[in-house]
C-alpha cells in the first residue's frame, strides 16, 4: 500500500475511518460533487492538511515529510492547469525549473508531447491552445517531471470521449512503464472503467458524522 | 508685505485661496458627484493640521532637541503605518500587520540616517530646521511604496490563487510560486519613484526646490538638494519595500507552504 488513511475528518467534507490505495496501479476516485475527491487528493499532496486522523504514504506519517519535497514525489495536477505567456516549450520546461531540475532536451519534450497526443510544435505559444490541449499539455508537463505518485483531479474533462480513452491510455502506459502511482478523479464512467485497477467511492459525509 | 526678502501672504489673500476648493464644491454639486463631504473635509483637516504643525515646528526649531527630532520622526512613522493600515482595503493578519511596522520602523530609518549623515552632513545630527522636512519626505515616500506593494502583492496573491497552488501542488517553493507576483508588487511600489525622476525639472518643479527657491535660494544650491533627496527618496523606498516584500510573502503561507489568504 502507498497510501493509509485512518480516522481522517476534513472540514465536515470528509470523514474516511480507514482506507488504503495500492502502490503501482491506477485507483479511480469517483463520487457525487461535494462529496470531497479533490479535497481528498489535497490531503495526500499536502495542500490541506486533515483537521484529525492519520495519514500514512508508504508507512510514514505525512506530517514527517517536508511538504515541498513530499509535492514532488505525490504530485498533484490541478483542475484547471497552468498555462504561462510563451512557447509550448517554456511550458513543459517551467515544470521542471519550478522544481530545481535539470532541463530536458526537445526529443524529451516532444516525445511527452507525442504520448499525449499533442500535434504542436515546441515554439509555438501556449496561450492559444484549446482548453483541452492545455490539459494536455499540463499532462505532458507532469509526465516530464516523473513523480511516484500522480494525483489528477478530472485531467481530461475538456476532452471529447474518444480523444479523453486515447490521450489517458498512452499517458496511464507511460507513467506504467516507470512503475508509478495514479490515483485519478473522473466522471467518465468508460474512462474508470478502461483504466481502474482500484475503485474509490466517496458518498457525502452527514452532519451526524461530526 | 515682504520679510527676508519673501513674501509674506497676508490674511486675507490666503482666504482668498480657498475660492479654488469653492469653485470645486460648485463643479460637484452641478454634476451630482458626492464628494463634498470629502472635499470640505480634505480641506479642513489640511488647514488644522499644517496650522498645528507651524505652531509645532516653530517650537521645535527654537528649542533644538535630540528627543523632540526623534519624538517627531516617531510620530510620522506611526502616523504613516496607521495610514497604510487604513488604505489597504482588504484585513490586514496581524503576521503582515507587524512585517509593516517592521520595515516602516527600519528602512527609512536607515535611509534617513545615512543621507543626514553621510550626505547632507549637518550637525547637530539632530538639527530640526533639516531633520524634520527631510524625514517627513523619506518616510512619506517609503510609506506610499509600501501600500503600493502591499496592494499590488495581495491582489496578484488573491488574484492568481489557482495558478499559484498548481505550482505548489507540482513541488514549487512558495518562493517561486509567487516570484511573478513579488517582482511586479516591487515595481508598482518604485515606479513612481522613477517616473517622477525621469520628469524632473523639465515636467515640474517638485516642491521642495520650489520651496527653497521662492525663499530666494539660488537654483543652483536647491538643485543640489533635490537631487541628493530624490536619490535619497529611492534608496528609502526600494530599502523599505524590499525588505516589506522579503519578509510579507511569507506571511501569505503556512508553515506548510499552504496559501493561507
Amino acid at each position: 500500500m502507498i497510501f493509509r488513511l485512518e480516522n481522517i475528518k476534513y472540514k465536515g467534507i470528509l470523514n474516511i475511518d480507514d482506507l488504503e490505495i495500492p502502490a503501482c496501479m491506477v485507483t479511480c476516485l469517483t463520487g457525487e460533487s461535494g462529496s470531497g475527491k479533490t479535497s481528498l487528493l489535497r490531503l495526500l499532496n499536502r495542500m490541506d492538511d486533515p483537521d484529525s486522523g492519520s495519514i500514512y504514504y508508504q508507512d510514514q506519517l505525512l506530517d514527517e515529510f517536508n511538504p515541498i519535497e513530499l509535492r514532488r514525489k505525490v504530485t498533484m495536477l490541478s483542475q484547471a492547469p497552468f498555462t504561462l505567456p510563451g512557447t509550448i516549450e517554456e511550458n513543459l520546461q517551467i515544470g521542471l525549473e519550478l522544481t530545481e531540475r535539470e532541463k530536458k532536451d526537445k526529443e524529451e519534450l516532444v516525445k511527452a508531447l507525442e504520448t499525449v497526443q499533442l500535434q504542436k510544435s515546441l515554439d509555438e505559444g501556449a496561450e492559444y491552445l484549446s482548453g483541452g490541449e492545455k490539459q494536455r499539455l499540463a499532462l505532458a508537463r507532469l509526465l516530464l517531471l516523473n513523480p511516484d505518485v500522480y494525483l489528477l483531479d478530472e485531467p481530461t474533462s475538456a476532452l471529447d470521449e474518444e480523444a479523453e480513452l486515447t490521450v489517458m491510455g498512452r499517458f496511464l502506459e507511460g507513467v506504467k512503464r516507470e512503475k508509478g502511482t495514479v490515483i485519478m478523479i473522473t466522471h467518465s464512467k468508460q474512462l474508470a472503467d478502461m483504466c481502474a485497477e482500484h475503485r474509490i467511492v466517496l458518498k457525502k459525509a452527514k452532519e451526524s458524522d461530526y | 508685505m515682504e520679510s527676508n526678502g519673501i513674501i509674506d501672504i497676508e490674511f486675507w489673500r490666503l482666504c482668498a485661496a480657498y475660492v479654488f476648493v469653492v469653485i470645486l464644491l460648485i463643479i460637484v454639486k452641478w454634476r451630482g458627484i458626492t464628494r463634498e463631504k470629502q472635499i470640505m473635509l480634505a480641506t479642513v483637516r489640511m488647514t488644522v493640521q499644517l496650522i498645528l504643525a507651524g505652531y509645532v515646528l516653530t517650537y521645535i526649531f527654537e528649542n533644538p532637541h535630540p528627543l523632540l527630532s526623534l519624538g517627531f520622526l516617531c510620530a510620522m512613522a506611526l502616523f504613516s503605518i496607521h495610514n497604510i493600515f487604513k488604505q489597504v482595503s482588504h484585513t490586514l493578519n496581524k503576521k503582515i500587520k507587524r512585517i509593516v511596522i517592521l520595515s516602516m520602523l527600519s528602512g527609512p530609518m536607515a535611509a534617513l540616517f545615512y543621507f543626514n549623515v553621510v550626505v547632507i552632513h549637518f550637525t547637530p545630527w539632530y538639527e530640526p530646521r533639516y531633520f524634520i522636512p527631510i524625514a517627513g519626505m523619506i518616510v512619506g515616500n517609503a510609506m506610499t511604496g509600501v501600500t503600493l506593494a502591499l496592494k499590488n502583492l495581495h491582489e496578484g496573491i488573491s488574484g492568481n490563487r489557482e495558478k499559484v497552488e498548481a505550482m505548489l501542488m507540482l513541488g514549487a517553493t512558495p518562493a517561486r510560486a509567487v516570484k511573478k507576483y513579488v517582482d511586479a508588487a516591487f515595481d508598482s511600489a518604485v515606479l513612481p519613484t522613477l517616473n517622477n525622476m525621469l520628469g524632473m525639472g523639465i515636467i515640474f518643479l517638485p516642491g521642495m526646490m520650489t520651496g527653497q527657491i521662492i525663499s530666494g535660494i539660488s537654483p543652483l544650491i536647491a538643485i543640489e538638494y533635490q537631487i541628493a533627496i530624490l536619490i535619497g527618496i529611492l534608496g528609502s523606498v526600494s530599502l523599505t519595500v524590499v525588505l516589506f516584500i522579503m519578509l510579507s510573502f511569507r506571511a501569505f503561507f503556512t508553515k506548510n507552504a499552504q496559501l493561507s489568504i
